[in-house]
């Protein structure tokens, strides 16, 4: 047995559709993974017997749910390195992070004519924010460009940076759509140098690099707890304490004060000021087991196998006529992206639900990058650490038979 | 020529005797390959449906009472399922077409491109067939 095989033991989801169903191959993990038994055991034992709201109730169910929300909570800080839990704030997902940074730090630091970067390689949960937070505050949005294959054109990055008063970077760790691994770090010293803020949109990152927020040292990370394992509705924003403390609160409500009197409200200390209202406390409770099997599954052997599938499918898609394939470059994670020239990927996709495959089309809510490419849409075969080398193989074979099909 | 609900038992006929999905969805490949081009002129934003996945257009004329449809998409499984839709409504006086209704493309077996959640723009054109209809009647 590989350690693919062990691995695949651990997901319900993967036994369920060995015979019988429909599905059998789910290449759609970068909208979301499945998840593992631990994760799903956690979530059933308080539905069942361990469910009350947290950090409100003397009563001792109270406490232990709230232990349990709060080590949801550490997990995530060990995850990604954090110094302390006042820096990991829990959201519904990554928009909800990129939405709750954009408005309070926009609050707090965009002035008219300020400039916030973006790249052209981003997710449309980080362009609208920031171009909601640019209309209201009258600040400018730049954005640096990729090149033909979708790397970073950084050797553009530093005349960005000095071609107006740049407060704030933000960009994603590893695209949706190309799966490139970007060069995050080198972003983060140029912009020091500037003396911009930087944001990363980890939503795809976290998945497939280890994110060390120190050794990085950017001052916000963003990432969805349900494409690392954890049950869908669980989200992160990480920041500098020091930059978080600055930042006012955003909604307003329950959990978040201090004392409250008709008149006025002092609010709580962080993290907390920024979660107002009942949060999703078992979702949030499942970040625990989802992270330890994240760890688990971060081993040399599952990194060389990735690996494997990586160049297995590069090749195998590269020789298909008529296919273009988007983020070829190096450093590029299991997320294949692809169109075939005179072919709809609409009508690719609906084969290949036929054929047992889950992808995903169309514009990835990523419409800019796609309509830079000159296309309206694309296929994407998203993989995890429980799919194989068998499975792309099953799945190259079913492409090319919607192909003629199509064709 | 035969009434809508007629023309409607006669396409369920037709693809009672595919055996598999895959004769099905051949038969739809070939149905939207074979579809007349729509007129270039005719592809205007207004009379463009988006959806997520593919766009449709749909244009229509009003003659002696009756109602002409052509439509087109760049995705080669909608444009077939349209073509289905354009047989069976093209001609009709707008009381026929509201006394209708789409449930024959459930009956066969395309339910799933039925679904608002497809964003595939063919509900958006069965909704605007209807609207025209109500419009003209």
């Amino acid at each position: 047995m590989t350690a693919a095989d062990d691995i695949r033991g651990r997901f319900p989801f993967l036994k369920n559709t060995v015979n019988g169903s429909r599905l059998s191959v789910y290449f759609d993990n970068a909208a979301t993974s499945q998840k593992p038994d631990t994760v799903i055991d956690l979530a059933d034992r308080m539905f069942r017997g361990l469910n009350a709201n947290v950090h409100r109730a003397v009563h001792r169910l109270g406490a232990e749910v709230t232990d349990l929300y709060e080590a949801g909570r550490e997990a995530a800080r060990e995850f990604v390195n954090a110094v302390s839990r006042e820096e990991i704030i829990l959201t519904s997902g990554t928009t909800a992070s990129i939405n709750l940074l954009a408005y309070t730090f926009g609050e707090r630091f965009i002035n008219e004519g300020d400039v916030i970067l973006l790249t052209e390689a981003e997710h449309h949960s980080n362009i609208v924010p920031w171009q909601m937070l640019a209309l209201r505050k009258k600040a400018r949005l730049m954005y640096l460009p990729v090149d033909e294959r979708g790397v970073w054109r950084m050797d553009l990055l530093e005349g960005l940076m000095s071609s107006g008063r740049v407060r704030i970077v933000s960009a994603a760790h590893v695209s949706n759509v190309l799966g490139l691994v970007n060069p995050v770090g080198e972003l983060v010293r140029t912009a020091r140098k500037y003396g911009a803020y930087v944001h990363i949109d980890g939503a795809q990152g976290i998945v497939h690099s280890r994110v060390d927020v120190q050794a990085l040292d950017c001052d916000f990370y963003s990432f969805s707890g349900h494409k690392v394992y954890a049950a869908t509705g669980t989200g992160i924003l990480y920041g500098k304490k020091g930059i978080l403390e600055q930042l006012p609160p955003w909604m307003g409500g329950g959990d978040m004060v201090d004392t409250v009197t008709y008149g006025k409200t002092t609010y709580a200390p962080l993290p907390l000021k920024f979660e107002a209202g009942t949060q999703n406390v078992i979702g949030v409770a499942t970040l625990a087991p989802a992270l330890r099997f994240a760890r688990s599954a971060d081993t040399p052997e599952m990194e060389a196998y990735q690996r494997k599938i990586v160049e297995y499918m590069t090749e195998e898609l590269h020789s298909v006529k008529g296919l273009r394939l988007y983020g070829d470059a190096p450093g590029k994670i299991p997320l294949f992206s692809f169109t075939v020239d005179g072919i709809h990927h609409s009508d690719i996709a609906t084969l290949l639900d036929h054929f047992g495959f889950a992808v995903r089309s169309g514009l990835m809510c990523s419409e800019p990058l796609i309509g830079r490419f000159g296309q309206s849409g694309m296929v994407r075969a998203s993989l995890l650490v429980y799919n194989t080398i068998e499975e792309c193989s099953e799945f190259m074979a079913a492409l090319r038979k919607a192909i003629r099909m199509l064709s | 020529m035969a009434t809508i609900q007629e023309e409607q038992e006669k396409v369920i006929g037709e693809f009672a005797v595919f055996e598999d999905w895959m004769d099905k969805y051949e038969y739809l490949i070939d149905l939207g390959k074979s579809m007349p081009e729509i007129d270039g002129s005719a592809k205007t934003e207004d009379n463009l449906i988006k959806g997520c996945q593919s766009r449709v257009w749909l244009d229509y004329r009003l003659e002696n009472g009756r109602l002409f449809f052509s439509a087109d998409s760049d995705a080669i499984i909608t444009k077939g399922i349209i073509s289905l839709l354009i047989r069976v409504y093209d001609g009709r006086t707008p009381a026929e077409i509201l006394a209708s209704d789409f449930s024959f493309i459930d009956r066969i077996g395309l339910k799933e491109h039925l679904s608002p959640t497809r964003a595939n723009g063919l509900v958006s054109m069965m909704a605007r067939i209807m609207t025209i209809a109500k419009e003209n009647a």
